[in-house]
């Protein structure tokens, strides 16, 4: 037994992908090499076939209705909950990103504490943006009339592939769950470790099954089948910039999604990113006339 | 028509046609391109009248060198007029368009009836009616786009291409211009090929109104004129109401262009009928959603969904219903049933309900006398419809009601949701609670409960799914025509 040596023998974690709550290898079987920016191997990561896509979003759409119906109180609490569980796993995370990134401890704890900030910020938009997103309607005759918006669906998201691979994936993930959409997310290709760390934060905060999937691999061999799928609502190509993107939005105008566009670097947090994954119901009632 | 050997029962009316003297048409329409009527250089083509196949006139067609001169022309008066002019300018002129539609709404409300082919009593009291509010509507944002909740000093676009339907031509035309004006864009736009006539008269308001040459361009022609439109590099925006089929290439086309796209596109509505609503009103708002308007309409109750219990009685009561209904001339006061507006069109509804016999379902037709001329369907309803049934899943655009059932109001949920359309549903029930959680489970932009084909400027009105995507009316409409400046973090 080995337990007295001066040096311990590190016990490396299996980096896999995260499917309706669930943490399966890839039914290819696949695998990449991860290494750090000075090219020392970090961990062979899946990598995800055009079936595990398929699974993640059946799991997205099973999740959906049940994720829409919590309260947005609940579900202001839960993003909430995950700003708390990356907060005490912070190290781990700086860690990754210094591994992954090459970043200084400085920036990878200022890239943290940002991602923390931000789910803290959506955290707090779930039981608002309706009220600020949409309207009483003052009608001519004898109704009530309002539009409120409410989720698309299930959205599918290139993560912003450049730089911050963990800031990146929280400013893409966090506007769309918190209205209600659940999410198949295709993490920073290069930088994937920081993305399944996370999974295993949401995995044990209260987010359900589904809610997230993530998907590592390669972006452009996994969003065109995304982009054509008939039971995604809509499309988020932040991190598509490098990608062929105008075929993606070609292929997606074949069932009318939702497109966002590429953007360049990590998306500001905004309820212009909410309200673009989000659908306005209008709904009349008559009033008797009294 | 009434038979004299008979007493004339109390649903027998003398012709009461409104007259077309108002009327002052010309004998062809040139392009409205930088404040005047030009030629067009593509082979002008004819509009006649559903209701008579008479001629009405000739209609220029624009061809894509005529489609790059309008969009100069609105680029140009974009950067030289419209985009330097007062909020509180713009809106003066969006006001004064809304009092000369009202002053000319008697003229455009014939004009539209014996173009399109729409019953006079709608034309005259929807259709132009609505067309002023919606200017009326937007022209006070004009100056108000601070507060449209877009952030501060929200920027207009640029140049708006649009593209609109026949089945409302005057009412698609104000329902794109007014909101796009308001935010500051020059327009160029295109009517359907078989209703641009209204469009005409309404670009000699423009010129009554003194409004800036360029700021809105008509152009006419068909399919071909709407490609080059919103393909046209110099276009920023691009608005298209039609089917999902064009809604789908517009998208491909306009894909990593830059510009802005909003579509409403095709449905397949469900009106759900409980056994607890209020059966005559119900009735009436059938009768209302799907033929209004011949069924020319992309938010139509096309779906019956009616509660198993109540099924013989809501059919039985609406079979008597569709028995009163008259259909004919669409200039005359009494008609409820207007012509369908083409051939094409009513060959497409024709071989659909053929469909739907040779699919198993039951047709039944009102008994009334069709003219000898003219594009005519008869109201018609199918029953014993099952839900894989073409006329239970494709946008028939007609009077055709097809009528399904259901037991709970989980199946009539799954019912209503199954269509990859999601534009509009009507619910019918005298229980508040039931309408509300119902509505929040139907994946459509527009729910009616205990109505059906209500439009305000003020109420939102859009789709889900493949029935499009963007809103028009409402504050919503205004920003689908404006650059956001960033709502931001705040941090």
């Amino acid at each position: 037994m080995g337990f007295g040596q001066m040096t311990r023998l590190t016990v490396p974690k299996t980096y896999k992908l995260y499917i309706g709550g669930k943490f399966p290898r890839s039914e290819s079987g696949r695998t990449y090499e991860v290494v750090s920016k000075k090219g020392v191997f970090l961990a062979n990561v899946a990598l995800a076939s055009r079936k595990d896509a398929r699974d993640a979003v059946v799991a997205a759409r099973g999740a959906q209705p049940g994720w829409s119906a919590a309260t947005a109180y609940n579900r202001g609490q839960v993003l909430y909950r995950i700003a708390e569980l990356l907060e005490g796993r912070r190290e781990q995370f700086v860690e990754e990103l210094i591994a992954t990134e090459g970043a200084s401890k400085a920036v990878a704890a200022k890239q943290v504490d940002t991602a923390i900030d931000a789910w803290v910020w959506y955290a707090g938009w779930a039981d608002k943006y309706v009220q600020v997103a949409g309207n009483g309607n003052p009608v001519s005759g004898p109704y009530f009339n309002l539009s409120t918006p409410e989720p698309t669906g299930v959205v599918a998201i290139v993560a912003p592939q450049a730089s911050s691979s963990l800031l990146g994936l929280v400013s893409v993930i966090a506007p769309a769950i918190l209205s209600g959409n659940t999410v198949v997310v295709i993490a920073n290709h290069a930088a994937p470790l920081a993305a399944v760390s996370l999974a295993e934060v949401l995995a044990t905060s209260d987010v359900p099954g589904g809610v997230v999937n993530i998907l590592t691999g390669s972006p452009s061999e996994i969003a065109p089948w995304l982009a054509g799928h008939a039971d995604v609502n809509a499309i988020d190509l932040a991190g598509a910039e490098a990608l062929d993107w105008v075929d993606l939005m070609v292929t997606a105008a074949d069932t009318l999604k939702r497109v966002l566009p590429p953007e360049a670097g990590v998306p500001a947090p905004s309820l212009e990113r909410i309200v673009a994954l989000t659908e306005t119901k209008t709904v009349w009632h008559t009033k008797s006339l009294i | 028509m009434s038979d004299l050997s008979k007493t004339p029962s109390f649903l027998d009316y003398a012709p009461a046609p409104e007259s077309t003297s108002i009327l002052h048409l010309k004998k062809s329409y040139g392009l409205f391109i930088d404040g005047e009527f030009v030629k067009g250089h593509g082979a002008p083509f004819l509009t006649i009248s559903p209701s008579s196949e008479q001629k009405i006139a000739e209609i220029a067609n624009a061809n894509s060198r005529d489609v790059d001169v309008a969009v100069a022309a609105a680029r140009k008066a974009y950067d030289r007029t419209w985009s330097r002019m007062s909020g509180a300018d713009r809106g003066k002129y969006l006001f004064r368009i809304a009092r000369l539609v009202q002053e000319r709404a008697r003229e455009l409300a014939v004009a539209e009836s014996l173009d399109n082919g729409k019953p006079i009593k709608e034309s005259r009291d929807v259709d132009v009616p609505l067309v002023a509010a919606w200017f009326f509507y937007y022209a006070g944002w004009a100056d108000k786009l601070d507060y449209a909740g877009l952030g501060p000093n929200p920027k207009a676009l640029g140049v708006a291409a649009q593209v609109i339907p026949w089945n409302f031509p005057l009412l698609m035309l104000a329902w794109k211009v007014a909101p796009a004006l308001a935010a500051g864009n020059t327009v160029v736009i295109k009517p359907a090929e078989t209703t641009s006539l209204s469009a005409m008269i309404f670009a000699e308001i423009l010129q009554q109104a003194d409004l800036p040459a360029g700021v809105v361009n008509i152009i006419t022609g068909a399919g071909d004129t709407g490609e080059a439109l919103v393909n046209h590099p110099d276009v920023n925006k691009v608005a298209f109401t039609g089917s999902t089929a064009v809604g789908r290439a517009i998208a491909k086309s306009t894909a990593g262009s830059g510009k802005k796209l909003t579509l409403e596109l095709g449905g397949k509505a469900a009106n759900i009928v409980f056994d607890d609503a209020p059966i005559d009103q119900a009735i009436e708002g059938i009768v209302n959603g799907i033929f209004f308007n011949q069924g020319h309409v992309c938010c139509a109750g096309s779906r019956l969904l009616v509660q198993e219990n109540v099924h013989d009685e809501v059919v039985d009561r609406l079979k008597s219903r569709l028995g009163t209904l008259r259909l004919g001339d669409p200039l005359d006061k009494n008609t409820d049933i207007g012509a369908i507006n083409s051939r094409e069109q009513l060959d497409r509804v024709r071989e659909l309900s053929d469909i739907g016999e040779a699919e198993g379902a039951v047709r039944w037709s009102a008994p009334c006398v069709i003219p000898d001329k003219g594009f005519w369907f008869a109201p018609t309803i199918f029953t014993n419809v099952s839900t894989s049934s073409r006329i239970a899943r494709d946008e028939i655009f007609g009077p055709v009601l097809a009528v399904l059932t259901f037991r709970t109001p989980g199946e009539a949920i799954a019912k209503a949701n199954n269509t990859p359309y999601g534009l509009s549903a009507g619910i019918w029930s005298d229980k508040g609670s039931k309408i509300l959680a119902v509505a929040d489970k139907l994946r459509a932009g527009v729910i009616w409960a205990n109505t059906f084909n209500r439009f305000d400027p003020a109420s939102p009105f859009g789709g889900y799914k493949e029935s499009g995507f963007g809103r028009e009316g409402g504050r919503h409409g205004l920003a689908a025509y404006l650059e956001s400046a960033g709502w931001g973090s705040g941090k």
